[in-house]
């Protein structure tokens, strides 16, 4: 099907990527640059200056000759042009040249560091070096982009994946990135799980706490207490079980009634995730807690002593099910609106009941749905800090524990790496339970097939208790967000209640001066940091959670399980690992990002692209793959496939990753608090600040102000993005009344 | 197909970029104190010395992390605020460099015996004594007797009122620990811990958070250091602050030069700064409630009058060693917090 452009002899594909090498090796400076995009370095002394020349300059001038070897990486592939594709030499020839410029450049940069070799056995087979370097810059990665493309057309050329050359090099690109930003650091931390305490390694002390009796105990069962990875895991399945119940209930409301104010309830339900960490749980306090609103109303009027019920168990659930329910809802109602009306009508016209068709036909459709649902809920939660840490009482939990592990009076890195490799265990495990529950059936609805249907509504006795819960929890939202906006206009929070808007103004005051508008208010310098890291992070995380995805359901290829899996990892890794493993990987060469904006952008794109590849997943696994295949039919390649046939259905899914990842950008603390600097100081890390020196007020008014700015940038996205229009009948068809 | 080349070598480069060398003239500057207070001390050297300060806040737990995670490339100058045994350990894992201030001779001896005991690799900047506040409001509501003791928190009318954080993931809690053991002896100190446990209502993870449960109404005692629960008074909540009529460990709030540190002379310039009246008076201006080290600085008149606090000679050197730290919270593991509440 694709002789058309095998046949061209030279593919511009193969010509970029060889500029693009040459233009990384020759022209821009091989070693990191600070302050790149001011361009002085090009007046300060390039190419010729150490520091900003490019590698061919440095070799040129007898300086870090080890470079040289990948220049043979940049010659090779100038042979296989003129060849043909089907020609193995040509195959042969880039991945040649791939391998030894990408494996090279790698090689090179962790054996040679800030302080000459990095290993002791390279000191003793060569000696000292007496020469260093510093972490890579433009101009490497560049050369690594190029080499690691010319080695996926290469293997593509070979004929992996029908020689298809987006797949092999989206597939290449996305197990590299996942390499060096999941798995690198991760691992780096995790080992230290195996280190003694005078710095050798060893499996006994990994035994030793990984079953350790505060972890594994059962004392609950007797009227103790329970280990904290028993605590975790209950809270999990019930956090997960309970959003994904929910999230279902508002997808039906929303898609299969006839209730009216839909708008205002998909607001409401998007409200939580845009809500600062701690917020919700201060709220919680201010109602329920021993002097909360709630308990003293009912202690003055039915004398019923108030107590601290809320800390512990019931106010991490409560908590975490009102923080949680959206994203499932934003992973259930793409599936639910995607489920076809045609079998639902199909079923009817067959004498089916509505009740029998929701449960035999829709419900049945919905698995995927409800499993990634589930599963993200179970992961959140997991991983969640915030809410524990407020809430928490005496119920521990893993997050919190390798969180003090790290920063408490412990300093046990070991602990928190044993802790960290329990918390992957229970989520590994429910990422496979969810892949059995869904087993090898098919899901798919939306196929190239006409589908004019229309969704039937609820049966009757469903649609009642569903439509009752949604109000109900809605009603509970709506009166948590009433509190937490009082409490950014009142004097001090639950001690004088006078109104004032005193903390908005200390925050966000502004003058406007013949020299335009000086931002004078405290909270300006984090909230466009915030605005801006959140802005760069959120469109680059939904287009790899996609492509990923993409990768996942329509691509088959050897390790897919593994690829899948490492995908996943950083988003069920509790931040606070996260943050330092960064820290740990990232501070030294040949990466050396932290301090710097890259490293926040690029730990939100890996923390949240979870989320995208899961919405992409559920979305995906319902296109029937019919429409892939004809479009491949009438000559069209794979990459315009995924553009202009599955993107544009993609839409839902699209719009629930860029808000996700844009809305996490803005609000995750646990593995920000590691790597914000003095230059890039994020939101959330001043509200906790805040918190922690009493500014209740100032720090509510600051979320407060985050939410509605959140609020405002999602409905511009889903502006933007628009809704897919799958073309079904506007009104309700015959059948169905 | 180019184009979506094009896109992913764009972004792709947005992934990745490295930082250079480190330029004169500036200061990289870790604050363990409160926000406003580092906030203070930055702007104010920058304007007495023309140095450029960049300061990060974060607790004392996560400066010591981030120290202990850049070491083989530090980032940081100078480290200044936070409990001292973070600094202890700093200086114990070698991540701070010594150094000797010519400031020393102004300084109160437990600044100085801090130093020593830390081989000049950390100096005590402010002290601050332990206590505990209770909510006015909430002991009357509950009629129970005003607590004037380390004692009277043991008595059984207490039950169910009274915090404290978990000396596992707390500094606070750890002295609160060390302090017991020193005050009444080992095997007395874990008896008045196993008393306390039953009175407990939550070991909270962070150390001053007893307290600010207990200005909120959610908690009526909350042991902590004596600053912490002045600042809740002041701040207009109903709490009243307690010295223990046994006495009373403190802690001595440190600073450290990062070793390897990029800017090493500006880092001094700061520390020798820090030591003066005039940097250590800035306290006065945000709040701060802690005691200077600096004999010419002023305390404020809100601060808890430390001439009138009975003070132990609290042994620095032997209870901020991991040694004895991993003991103590592994014996406070296994013998008390295992008991029923």
């Amino acid at each position: 099907m694709r002789t058309l452009t095998t046949e061209q002899t030279t593919h511009p594909v193969l010509i970029f990527w060889i500029i693009a090498g040459w233009v990384g090796f020759f022209l821009l400076p091989w070693y990191g640059v600070e302050d790149f995009f001011t361009f002085e370095w090009l007046i300060d002394g390039y190419p010729f200056d150490e520091d900003y020349a490019p590698a061919a300059f440095l070799i040129g001038q007898g300086e870090k000759l080890w470079l040289t070897p990948m220049f043979l990486g940049l010659l090779l592939p100038l042979l296989a042009l003129g060849r043909r594709k089907t020609d193995p030499i040509y195959a042969k020839l880039l991945i040649a040249a791939g391998a030894i410029g990408f494996g090279w450049l790698i090689l090179q940069g962790f054996t040679i560091g800030i302080r000459g070799w990095n290993f002791e056995w390279a000191k003793a087979l060569f000696g000292e070096l007496g020469d260093r370097q510093f972490g890579m810059g433009y101009g490497a990665l560049i050369c690594a982009s190029a080499f690691l493309f010319l080695f996926t057309q290469g293997i593509a050329a070979r004929g992996a994946i029908n020689g298809d050359v987006f797949v092999v090099s989206a597939i290449g690109g996305v197990v590299v990135i996942v390499t060096a930003f999941v798995f690198f650091p991760i691992a780096k931390m995790l080992t230290a799980a195996f280190i003694t305490e005078d710095g050798g390694y060893s499996a006994g002390v990994f035994a030793s706490k990984f079953f350790d009796d505060r972890l594994w105990g059962l004392g609950c069962l007797s009227g103790g207490r329970c280990g904290v990875a028993w605590n975790s895991l209950f809270l999990a399945v019930l956090v997960g079980l309970i959003t994904t119940v929910l999230g279902l209930i508002f997808a039906l409301v929303v898609t299969r009634s006839g209730f009216r104010y839909k708008r205002a309830l998909r607001a409401l339900t998007v409200l939580p995730i845009i809500t600062p960490p701690f917020v919700i749980g201060l709220a919680l306090i201010l109602l329920f807690g021993l002097s909360g609103s709630v308990t003293v109303f009912f202690s003055d009027m039915f004398g019923i002593q108030p107590t601290r019920w809320l800390y512990g168990l019931p106010g991490i659930l409560i908590a975490q099910t009102l923080a949680f329910t959206p994203i499932a809802f934003l992973v259930l109602i793409g599936v639910v609106e995607g489920v076809s009306p045609s079998m639902e009508e199909a079923a009817q016209t067959l004498r089916a009941s509505k009740w029998q068709v929701f449960k035999t036909v829709s419900l049945p459709l919905m698995r995927p749905g409800l499993a990634n649902a589930f599963l993200l809920g179970f992961i959140e939660s997991m991983a969640d800090f915030g809410n524990p840490l407020v809430l928490g009482g005496n119920y521990d939990v893993l997050s919190t524990e390798i969180f003090f592990a790290i920063v408490g009076a412990q300093y046990d890195q070991g602990k928190a790496a044993v802790l960290a490799m329990v918390l992957l265990c229970f989520t590994l495990g429910a990422f496979y339970a969810q892949r059995f529950w869904l087993g090898k059936k098919s899901y798919t609805t939306v196929s190239g097939k006409g589908d004019s249907g229309v969704h039937p509504h609820m049966p009757r006795a469903l649609s009642i208790p569903v439509l009752a819960m949604a109000m109900i929890w809605a009603a509970f939202t709506m009166v948590v967000y009433v509190m937490i906006f009082y409490g950014s206009v009142v004097e001090l929070w639950g001690v004088n209640n006078t109104l004032t808007l005193k903390h908005y103004v200390t925050a966000f005051s502004f003058r406007i001066e013949d020299s335009g508008i000086r931002w004078s208010g405290a909270a300006w310098d984090s909230f466009w940091t915030t605005l801006k890291i959140a802005a760069i992070a959120a469109p680059l995380t939904a287009i790899v959670g996609l492509i990923t995805a993409y990768l996942l359901t329509r691509q088959t290829f050897a390790g897919k399980n593994a690829f899948e899996f490492g995908t996943m990892l950083s988003f069920a890794i509790p931040g606070t690992v996260i943050g330092v493993s960064y820290i740990l990987a990232f501070n030294v060469p040949p990466v050396e990002i932290t301090g710097t904006g890259i490293i926040l952008v690029v730990s939100f794109i890996f923390r949240n692209m979870p989320v995208g590849v899961r919405a992409g997943i559920a979305s995906m696994s319902q296109l029937d793959k019919s429409l892939d295949e004809s479009s491949l039919t009438l000559g069209a390649n794979s990459w315009q496939t995924f553009r202009r046939i599955i993107l544009p259905l993609l839409r839902p899914a699209i719009l629930a990753a860029l808000v996700y990842s844009f809305v996490r950008a803005m609000t995750a603390i646990s593995a920000v608090i590691f790597l914000v600097s003095a230059e890039y100081d994020m939101a959330t890390s001043y509200i906790i600040g805040r918190v922690e020196n009493n500014d209740y007020g100032l720090a509510i008014a600051y979320s407060t102000t985050l939410i509605f700015v959140m609020l405002s940038v999602v409905a511009l996205m889903q502006f933007i993005v628009g809704r897919t229009e799958i073309g079904r009948r506007m009104t309700q068809s015959r059948t169905n009344t | 197909m180019t184009s979506f080349k094009t896109a992913l070598g764009a972004s792709a480069v947005a992934l990745m970029a490295a930082s250079g060398a480190a330029q004169a003239d500036k200061l990289t500057f870790y604050c363990s104190a409160q926000e406003d207070w580092c906030q203070l001390m930055a702007n104010s050297f920058q304007d007495a010395t023309g140095i450029d300060v960049a300061m990060t806040r974060k607790s004392s737990g996560e400066t010591f992390a981030q120290i202990k995670a850049e070491s083989s490339n530090p980032k940081g100058d100078v480290w200044w605020g936070g409990t001292g045994d973070p600094h202890l350990q700093a200086a114990e894992e070698g991540l701070t460099a010594e150094y000797v201030s010519p400031m020393r001779d102004q300084l109160h001896d437990w600044a100085i015996s801090q130093a020593e005991s830390a081989g000049n690799k950390t100096i005590g900047i402010y002290s601050g004594a332990l206590g505990y506040g209770y909510n006015t409001d909430l002991l009357a509501a509950n009629n129970l007797p005003e607590p004037a003791s380390w004692a009277d928190l043991t008595k059984p009318e207490y039950k169910g009122h009274v915090q404290m954080a978990n000396p596992n993931s707390s500094g606070t809690a750890y002295t609160t620990l060390a302090t017991m053991v020193q005050l009444f002896g080992e095997d007395e100190g874990f008896e008045f811990m196993k008393g306390l446990h039953a009175n407990i209502n939550q070991y909270t993870k962070s150390g001053s958070a007893p307290i600010k449960a207990a200005g909120r109404g959610e908690n009526t005692i909350g042991i902590v250091f004596m600053h912490d629960a002045v600042k809740q008074a002041v701040s207009g909540f109903p709490v009243k602050v307690v010295a223990p009529a046994e006495g009373t460990g403190f802690e001595i709030g440190s600073m450290s030069i990062i070793e390897g540190a990029r800017n090493m002379d500006e880092a001094k310039k700061f520390y020798d700064w820090a030591l003066s009246a005039e940097a250590q008076n800035l306290a006065l201006q945000v709040n701060a409630f802690q005691v200077p080290s600096n004999k010419g600085a002023e305390t404020s008149e809100s601060a808890p009058d430390m001439s009138s606090i009975k003070l132990i000679d609290y042994d620095f050197k032997t209870y901020g060693s991991s040694d004895t730290r991993k003991r103590l919270l592994k014996k406070w593991d296994d013998e008390v917090s295992v008991l029923p509440q």
